[in-house]
């Protein structure tokens, strides 16, 4: 291979220092001379390996191929051909697990920084101020799409294009869903999912808040004034350690306390109205993305400590790894190989301390990661003010619960064939609720699959 | 956007509202809630729905002003907007022939008792109603349910009116003429009053509902800050409830739960020059 940088150009960050104590966003992005840089690392592989990484196939090598030679506004059309939301997939994608990782410059160093070049294409195309693109003439078909998270955005968006028309029913008041109240600001600012969010909006799609499908209006219901449904309503039930103390005052599930910080602006408190209590020593179980995001959010709320406590090691955690980075940079300290047995409080039942038990690591288990196995005598108690439970999410109970015919997997995941169709005619599901909780671009990726198949529905009715 | 149609004072510090919100009125059923933000800065709180109009499309209201977000909403009159009202939640009261049925509200209680005691009425059912206040004034929708009971008992805390004392005597003195066989006890009020009443029931062995108010954000079963402990399980009362069997409930730790942000409910107040009556 030629003379090429074996590493990515870097991306300016703010200090750790400095961020810990704001909640504006960490990367700040690469300036135009870095971006063109870093694409002309690329080597426009023949074979393409790394389309086979993204869930939506971009053409990576031709949108990078227009970045090298500076002409951005071609590359914006290039991704957006596959992806409607790239200012947000290029923050949040697992890409290192995804494009990145079958990138062939991963054999003689790191591999092209696709994220980081998709963000920067977005973010230049939000500056400028996007164009709606072209609409296919109207049919004349009605489509509901239930949640406005990544999986509802994509598939209303897409089948706003192909000249339906689109409604989104949201349960809450904001559009989003994990995008606006999981996802901190500091990741993933809320400006940017209102302008993705306007984006759609300009496609003709209405979105109607504080309606709970299910309670507020049927599914059933649904299915008589529209054409077709989308389901989109996500992985929102939160699981629990199930140990003693889990209920005490100053245990929070992960849900709660990113709603309370992100989607109702507890961190601005008292000028916006919900509170929020963390004390000074926090502890988050986990050690997923939503566990990385509690972790670095207690401390931005002005924790001085702040502990992931996770029963494998670092190498299982199944957060990014740039998740990961960005905590250990904070200051977050890694309480590893041990996990919680009980909660206990003081006599008002406000938390104190957690005990723990220490694990080792024993063989791989059905997920292959190696299973801990707890040491005998090895119990320590950790003093605490607050406890964030963040070990995961399973499908949203409420409308499969309300709906008997409609086929359930074990976890309680809406049951879909690869296009999104249900058991139910003419009824299509995608995203957390049927897969259990994933990625942003899965979850999109199963919206753009739907809505090519609603699209084929509502015309041939097959 | 949803209007306040109607707006009325009905008690000291409490506030009765009609706000139109068509769907929600469509869908109502006695137990449920809906879970309002007034606006863009404002939280989210839940508020049962203690009447509806079909044909108008208007749900009705009745708080007790006692912070930040209830106050806020009391100082709001006929015209304004709310910004968002959600619902109905939770699983509607099991309503049918149960036979005698004592009713007992206290407090700002009475008004989702309100909307159960008609329609336990409707299906035939011989209505005992205890209403307790801490007084006169605070006494609501006396006139009310008495309309629509058998029996109707009033207590005060300091016996400004009716027996002075708590519900919870009046219910013992019925339960201990045993005139009657009691099929079903309703209560809804104050936690510790659900836990007393829940206490007396039990040594009769007498079926008791309680609705419970817990501290909720969404409401919709995703956030599990609204969890209750209900026979040594967690619930979410959002949507596994908010009615749940009494016997079964665990109060103290819902008592602890309600008061988990009581400090930075009294900051808010001071922030925004708001006199606390709690
Ligand atoms: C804290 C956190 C951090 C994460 N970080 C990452 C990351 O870095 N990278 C990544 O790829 N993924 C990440 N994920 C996962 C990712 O966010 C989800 O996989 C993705 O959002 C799923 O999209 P969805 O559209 O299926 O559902 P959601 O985003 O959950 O949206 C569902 C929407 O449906 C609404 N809804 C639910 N029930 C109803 C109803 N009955 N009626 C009407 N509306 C309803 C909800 O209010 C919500 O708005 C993270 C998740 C969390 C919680
Ligand atoms: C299902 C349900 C139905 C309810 N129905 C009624 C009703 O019909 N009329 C009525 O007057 N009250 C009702 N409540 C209680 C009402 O929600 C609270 O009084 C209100 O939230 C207080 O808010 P605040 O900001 O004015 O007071 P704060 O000063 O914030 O709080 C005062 C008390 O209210 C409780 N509270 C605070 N925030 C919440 C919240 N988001 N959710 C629940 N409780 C909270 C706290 O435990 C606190 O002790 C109901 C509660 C629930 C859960
Ligand atoms: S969407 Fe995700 S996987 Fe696909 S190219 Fe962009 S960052 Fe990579
Ligand atoms: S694999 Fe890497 S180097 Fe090859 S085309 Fe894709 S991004 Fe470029
Ligand atoms: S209010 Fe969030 S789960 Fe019940």
């Amino acid at each position: 291979m030629k003379n090429i940088k074996k590493n990515k150009h870097k991306m300016p960050e703010q200090p750790p220092k400095q961020r810990i104590k704001n909640f504006n966003e960490v990367p700040l992005g690469y300036d135009k001379k870095t971006a063109i840089a870093e694409a002309k690392r690329c080597l426009q592989c023949k074979n393409k390996p790394c389309i086979k990484g993204c869930p939506v196939e971009i053409d990576i090598p031709g949108f990078i191929k227009q970045i090298a030679q500076g002409n951005f506004g071609k590359a914006a059309e290039i991704i957006k051909n596959k992806n409607n939301i790239p200012a947000i997939s290029g923050r949040v994608c697992p890409y290192e697990n995804q494009c990145e990782g079958r990138c062939t410059l991963k054999k003689i160093g790191e591999p092209v920084a696709i994220g980081r070049l998709e963000r920067f294409i977005a973010d230049y195309e939000h500056k400028k101020g996007k164009k709606t693109p072209k609409k296919a003439a109207p049919t004349g078909k009605k489509i509901a799409v239930v949640g406005s998270g990544p999986a509802g955005l994509t598939c209303a968006g897409d089948l706003a294009k192909m000249g339906h028309q689109v409604t989104i029913f949201e349960a809450l008041h904001a559009p989003g869903g994990v995008l606006m109240y999981g996802i901190p600001e500091f990741r993933l600012p809320k400006k940017i999912v209102e302008t993705e969010v306007e984006y759609i909006k300009k496609l003709g799609v209405e979105i109607k808040y504080d309606i709970i499908v299910g309670q507020t209006i049927t599914v059933e219901e649904l299915q008589q004034q529209y054409d077709a449904v989308f389901i989109g309503t996500g992985a929102g039930l939160p699981r629990w350690l199930n140990i003693p103390g889990e209920n005490l005052d100053g245990v929070y599930s992960a849900n709660e306390f990113l709603t309370r910080v992100n989607m109702m602006k507890a961190y601005k408190f008292p000028e916006y109205d919900t509170p929020i209590k963390i004390g000074e020593t926090v502890a988050t179980f986990g050690a997923g993305n939503v566990a990385m995001d509690c972790a670095r959010t207690a401390l931005r709320l002005g924790a001085k400590k702040s502990y992931i406590i996770y029963r494998r090691t670092e190498k299982e955690m199944p957060a990014r790894q740039e998740e990961i980075q960005h905590a250990l940079e904070e200051g977050i300290i890694f309480k590893l190989l041990m996990t919680p047995k009980r909660f206990i409080g003081d006599e008002k039942g406000r938390l104190k301390q957690v005990e723990c038990i220490k694990m080792k690591l024993g063989e791989p288990d059905s997920s292959g990661r190696r299973k801990p196995i707890p040491i005998p005598n090895s119990e320590e108690k950790i003093n605490i003010d607050t406890a964030i439970i963040a070990i995961g999410q399973n499908p949203n109970p409420l409308i499969p619960k309300t709906m008997k015919k409609l086929k359930t997997g074990e976890k309680g995941n809406i049951i879909t064939d690869e296009n999104g169709k249900t058991s139910i005619p003419g009824l299509y599901a995608g995203g957390d609720i049927a897969t259990g909780a994933a990625t942003v671009i899965l979850a999109m990726g199963a919206g753009k699959k739907a809505a090519k198949a609603i699209d084929k529905y509502v015309k041939t009715k097959k | 956007m949803y209007q306040i149609v109607e707006k009325k004072t009905i008690s000291e510090n409490t506030k009765m509202m009609k706000i139109k919100a068509p769907l929600i009125a469509k869908k109502a059923k006695p137990g449920q809630f809906i879970i309002l933000r007034i606006d863009e800065k404002g939280e989210r709180i839940p508020l049962t729905i203690a009447d509806q109009d079909k044909k108008k499309g208007t749900i009705t209201i009745i708080f007790l002003e006692i912070g930040r977000t209830t106050k806020k909403l009391g100082s709001l009159n006929t015209g304004d907007t709310i910004k968002n009202v959600a619902g109905p939640l939770g699983i509607p009261s099991d309503i049918k022939k149960y036979g005698n049925v004592i009713c007992i509200g206290g407090g700002v209680g009475i008004a989702p008792l309100y909307p159960i005691i008609k329609a336990l009425k409707e299906k035939n059912n011989y209505i005992i109603s205890i209403l307790g206040a801490k007084n006169k004034k605070l006494l609501i929708l006396e006139k009310e349910i008495k309309k629509i009971s058998d029996e109707l008992h009033i207590t005060t805390d300091d016996g400004s009116k009716g027996h002075h004392g708590f519900v919870s005597d009046i219910l013992q003195q019925i339960l201990n003429k045993k005139q009657k066989k009691i099929d079903l006890v309703m209560a809804i009020g104050p936690v510790i009053m659900m836990k007393v009443i829940s206490n007396i029931t039990k040594k009769h062995g007498i079926k008791t509902l309680v609705s419970l108010n817990p501290i909720m954000i969404d409401g919709t079963g995703m956030c599990g800050g609204c969890r209750v402990i209900i026979n040594g399980k967690t619930k979410f009362a959002c949507v596994d409830g908010p009615e749940f069997d009494g016997h079964q409930v665990d109060y103290d730790n819902l008592i602890l739960r309600n008061q988990r942000f009581i400090q930075q409910e009294k900051e808010a107040c001071k922030h925004h020059n708001i006199t606390t009556t709690t």
